[in-house]
């Protein structure tokens, strides 16, 4: 009789092995905080996470398969819908590396070109990280003021390309088209504006109380940890890690531009918060100075076998027509080779391998995203934070799905 | 453009310290890549990143060169290194018979990830790695998508039920 009782348990133990039994909780793919289909099995003790672990592949559509089928400059277009959110950085590190294997020399207009669209595309890609950063943890009318911001750049870059998000608008040797009549106007009436909107920014979101205490001391990694795994861009400078591709790998002409590396050294959501505001500040600085370099002259490289040519020409000269029509009919052959470029995106170091057997299709092209590396290191961000807080981290790596699964 | 001088410098200091580790090595595109026996790759990767710096692993992927070609596979390793800014890259060639290798995430902890995925999509096996599975394509694929002998719209329709 005694032994029966001693063996059923009290009821303060039973809560106690509620308490110490771990839950797993499938978040995503359809979680609107994982900003598209990632998916995280989290092991959970409590609201505290003992262990996660990301789930990826719910957007992969082959594209680095893809590749293999198109020819050279049917690929830019792929690239366009990867990170779908700096469509043009995708461009420019894959016609760089096919450049590199045609050893093409692009024209300084195009060159200024490309790093003023460029620097516009990461201030937009960074107001889509900002809003739904700021969604995930609550503050929701920022959200709208960004995407204003954001508008106004896609409008920029539709007049000149013709796509709002998949733009297509660098070229293998140059660009599509030169820029519209009236663009240089618009652009700087944009950036008259800015700043303004930073400072709205900055009011509803950096000296917000709550915003600091949701952010600071976050998400820790330290600066070894973020080498060992690979973390590039903002993620790797709130680290306190001094590394940027634009100016420690210069590539189109970034060596003459003036612009500051933002640093900080918490390597906590705050830091990366604060790194990418101050590089909207930089970014905008280049733009001015890209704007001001503008001058005329030629937007695309001469070689005719490759850069097709204006439609002026094709109704004029025999051998415009004739290379117009072998580019598009069979395409140009690269030498063969391989090359690695890598370019600073604006989520970090994008690298594109890129193999060439000679003939007109790569042999091999594939991305390195850096969406892709920096989510491999949220396990260590996440463990032992709270679920809340894993959607504060999730939305301070800035990552894109389509990039990740490719 | 890093200077190619500077690294070939590297390629020097690792046939000195072991001439086994470097079976050959080539100079394109202002770009070295360094040939290493898959029995060394993780050697030379140690030595590389704790001796000269090369503190990251940018970037690791599969090639693959065609089915009628021996040794069929290629495992690129970008290296690249926070303190001087160099890039190097290590070349491994698998045949397909053996086609598995050393895992490099007792180095770097990055290559879990990249692994996970050549493994998904080229059938390169990385002994040693914690946890290789799938990354990409779900658990029941069948086939390694990227081979070039896999037909690109697959061996047949993909049923998710």
């Amino acid at each position: 009789m005694s032994t029966a009782v001693e063996n059923i348990p009290s009821q303060f133990e039973v809560l106690d092995q509620t308490l110490d039994s771990q839950m797993t909780l499938s978040m995503g793919p359809q979680h609107p905080s994982t900003h598209g289909v990632l998916r995280l099995d989290l092991r959970l003790d409590g609201e505290l996470v003992v262990k996660a672990i990301p789930d990826i592949g719910y957007l992969h559509t082959g594209m680095e398969k893809l590749f293999e089928y198109k020819k050279y400059q049917q690929g830019i277009v792929i690239t366009d819908r990867m990170d779908y959110l700096n469509p043009l950085g995708n461009n420019l590190v894959y016609v760089m590396a096919a450049e590199k294997l045609l050893q093409l020399e692009i024209p300084e207009r195009a060159q200024v070109i490309r790093v003023l669209m460029c620097e516009l595309q990461r201030i937009a890609s960074h107001m889509v990280w900002l809003g739904t950063h700021c969604l995930d943890i609550g503050a929701m009318s920022v959200f709208f003021y960004c995407f204003r911001q954001r508008e106004k750049i896609l409008n920029l870059i539709e007049s000149a390309s013709g796509g709002r998000m998949t733009p297509s608008y660098f070229r293998i040797g140059g660009l599509m088209m030169d820029l519209p009549a009236g663009f240089e106007r618009r652009c700087r009436q944009f950036l008259e504006d800015f700043p303004e909107a930073m400072n709205t920014f900055e009011t509803l979101v950096t000296g917000n109380t709550i915003w600091q205490s949701r952010t600071m001391g976050i998400g820790l990694i330290s600066a070894e940890e973020a080498i060992d795994w690979g973390l590039t861009g903002p993620c790797l400078r709130g680290s306190g890690v001094d590394l940027d591709l634009r100016r420690d790998n210069p590539y189109t002409g970034y060596e003459t531009y003036d612009f500051e590396v933002p640093v900080e050294t918490d390597g906590d959501v705050w830091a990366r918060f604060k790194v990418r505001m101050r590089e909207c500040y930089e970014s905008y600085k280049i733009v001015r100075q890209a704007l001001d370099r503008l001058k005329p002259g030629p937007t695309k490289a001469d070689a005719p076998k490759v850069v097709l040519p204006d439609r002026d020409d094709m109704r004029k000269h025999m051998d415009s027509l004739i290379h117009h029509f072998l580019i598009v009919a069979e395409g140009f052959n690269v030498p063969e080779g391989e090359v690695y470029h890598a370019i600073e995106a604006s989520k970090g170091e994008l690298g594109v391998y890129m193999k060439s057997n000679g003939g007109p299709k790569p042999e091999r092209v594939h991305f390195r995203g850096p969406s892709f590396v920096n989510l491999s290191a949220l396990p260590v961000m996440s463990e032992g934070e709270m679920v809340a807080d894993v959607v504060a981290i999730i939305g301070s790596l800035d990552i894109v799905l389509g990039e990740i699964d490719r | 453009m890093a200077d190619t001088a500077v690294l070939l410098e590297f390629v020097e200091k690792l046939k000195a310290e072991n001439a086994d580790w470097v079976a050959n090595f080539k100079e394109t595109f202002g770009e070295v890549t360094v040939f290493v026996p898959r029995e060394s790759i993780v050697d030379v990767a140690w030595v590389l990143k704790t001796k000269h710096g090369f503190d990251m692993l940018a970037d690791l992927c599969g090639a693959d060169r065609g089915p009628e070609e021996d040794p069929r596979f290629e495992v690129n390793y970008h290296l690249f290194s926070t303190k001087h800014h160099n890039r190097l890259r290590l070349k491994v060639l698998l045949s397909e018979d053996a086609p598995n290798l050393g895992t490099v995430t007792t180095v770097w902890k990055t290559a879990d990830w990249h692994e996970r995925e050549t493994f998904d999509l080229f059938g390169v096996i990385f002994d040693g790695h914690p946890d290789l599975r799938r990354i990409l394509l779900p658990s029941d694929f069948d086939g390694h998508a990227l081979r070039k002998d896999y037909p690109l719209r697959g061996y047949e329709p993909y049923s998710l039920s």
